[in-house]
């Protein structure tokens, strides 16, 4: 594998007693899309926030350990977290977009990290929402609240978002879970074509989803990284009978 | 955990062991009647050839529908993929005991051209060959799977020497001819049935451990990749 884009070293994390992580090591290549799958409080929604330091909005929340990312350390306290949110953005389980016009979703990152401005901005605009194919739908009604979209285009708008500031990595957290089987395989063909330049990391209960849209995959399990592989290897033949019973609908 | 699926895997693998029990009889059958020079015997195996290819669609059919109904994963889609390539090897060999009678129905037109020495002790490695296959698929035994892939070479070279003899006997006498190819025919169908006992082992090995190696598919992957173009 050429250089990992996100390397995890001997990562433990812990909710006051919960040990919630426990020596997680992984390296994360780019532009590909790993998916990490578990059972409920296997903690890969943990890990997840691992990765853009949201666990810190926990109290108690305790981390050890060390996430390079481009070799550099960023669970560090010098490591500024705006900077680190906007490189290494996240998608949420249900479509959190700003209560604001569909222009003004985009255009507030953009002002904020002064990536652009001025006439630079609408560009930046039609750009991102290209990307996930909301350009055509929506360019009319950019002056439009994003909360009249469907759940789909509000979930397509919050990825544009993401992709206006310009990240590297992007984070998903169960992202069709609130979605139709139809929005839910456009979802995951836009994370097909957004793995050319981004490195994403998806966490899902839906095995199948897993199956589809990742190179590699990673089985958590009490916290613990049980296995990770390519995942054609995960879902054709596991190495380790854990894997095997949870992907088979044996566990338990 | 049990899963309803379970039963339909149980389902399907007695199905298999069904057809897997027909080729074999099949074969037994085809053998049986050339040696005995039972005509009635090789019209039957011909006849209920039928009845292999009608279970051969009904396990296809079951294992479509477990792909399409339950999206396995891990060892159940090898499982089901198994299924599928050994139900294909069980009605090949179902094919080759017909053709093996058909070959002994022209071979009765004639008397016999000798004593058949090496083709019995042929047909004894086949059928031992085709029933460890099946016990290993039943007993999810790689050891077992593995001995078979190595006597698949043991056949090759009683074949060939079958071949041998029997051209002697065509160059000395060209009456012999129509007698020498058809038992040469019935060497080469045994041998295809040891290939596809071979191939039920394999899969069986790929079944168990998830491990390809068919065609040293494994010593082509242990090679190191070749250095970049400078």
């Amino acid at each position: 594998m050429s250089q990992p884009k996100l390397q995890v070293e001997h990562l433990n994390l812990s909710y006051g007693p919960f040990h919630a992580l426990n020596d997680i090591t992984m390296a994360i290549a780019p532009r590909q899309v790993t998916a990490m799958i578990g059972p409920s409080g296997c903690g890969k929604s943990s890990l997840l926030r691992c990765f853009n330091r949201m666990n810190e909005l926990i109290e108690q929340a305790r981390m050890t350990g060390r996430i390079l990312l481009d070799g550099e350390d960023i669970t560090q306290t010098a490591t500024p977290l705006v900077t680190l949110r906007k490189r290494i953005g996240m998608v949420f389980q249900r479509p959190n977009p700003f209560p604001l016009s569909i222009f003004e979703n985009l255009a507030f990152g953009v002002r904020i990290h002064e990536l652009a401005a001025g006439r630079a901005i609408p560009q930046i605009v039609e750009h991102s929402l290209q990307a996930v194919g909301l350009w055509d739908p929506l360019k009319d009604r950019l002056r439009r609240s994003a909360l009249r979209l469907s759940l789909e285009q509000q979930q397509r708008l919050c990825i544009a978002r993401l992709l206006a500031v310009q990240p590297e990595v992007l984070l998903m957290d169960e992202p069709c879970s609130a979605l139709d089987p139809i929005a839910t395989a456009k979802v995951e063909e836009l994370i097909h074509q957004l793995k050319r330049e981004y490195t994403i990391v998806i966490v899902t209960h839906n095995m199948q989803q897993a199956a589809r849209v990742s190179d590699a995959t990673g089985f958590l399990l009490l916290g613990e990284l049980i296995e990770f592989d390519a995942t054609e290897r995960i879902f054709t033949a596991p190495r380790d009978p854990r894997t095997e019973a949870y992907i088979t609908g044996r566990f338990g | 955990m049990e899963r309803h699926a379970d039963q339909e895997f149980d389902e399907l693998k007695q199905e298999l062991v069904q057809m897997a029990t027909l080729a074999e009889a099949a074969i037994g059958s085809a053998i049986q009647s050339l040696l005995l020079r039972d005509t009635a015997m090789a019209a039957e195996v011909m006849r209920s050839d039928e009845v292999i290819n009608r279970l051969e669609l009904v396990i296809d059919e079951r294992c479509l529908r477990m792909l399409a109904l339950y999206q396995p994963e891990a060892s159940d889609l090898r499982f089901i993929a198994m299924a599928l390539k050994i139900n294909n090897d069980l009605e090949r060999i179902g094919d080759q005991a017909v053709n093996i009678a058909e070959r002994s129905l022209e071979l009765f037109k004639e008397p016999p051209l000798k004593p058949l020495v090496d083709i019995p002790q042929l047909t004894q490695l086949v059928q031992a060959m085709l029933k460890q296959s099946v016990d290993a698929f039943v007993r999810r035994d790689t050891a077992l799977a593995r001995s078979i892939c190595q006597r698949d070479d043991e056949v090759d070279a009683l074949d060939e020497q079958v071949f041998r003899e029997l051209l002697t006997y065509m160059m000395q006498d060209h009456r012999a001819i129509t007698r020498a190819v058809n038992l040469i025919l019935v060497s080469r169908h045994l041998e295809r049935v040891a290939d596809h006992a071979t191939n039920i082992a394999e899969d069986v090995i790929y079944l168990v451990e998830g491990q390809q190696i068919k065609h040293n598919v494994l010593a082509e992957l242990d090679k190191p990749a070749s250095p970049p173009e400078a």
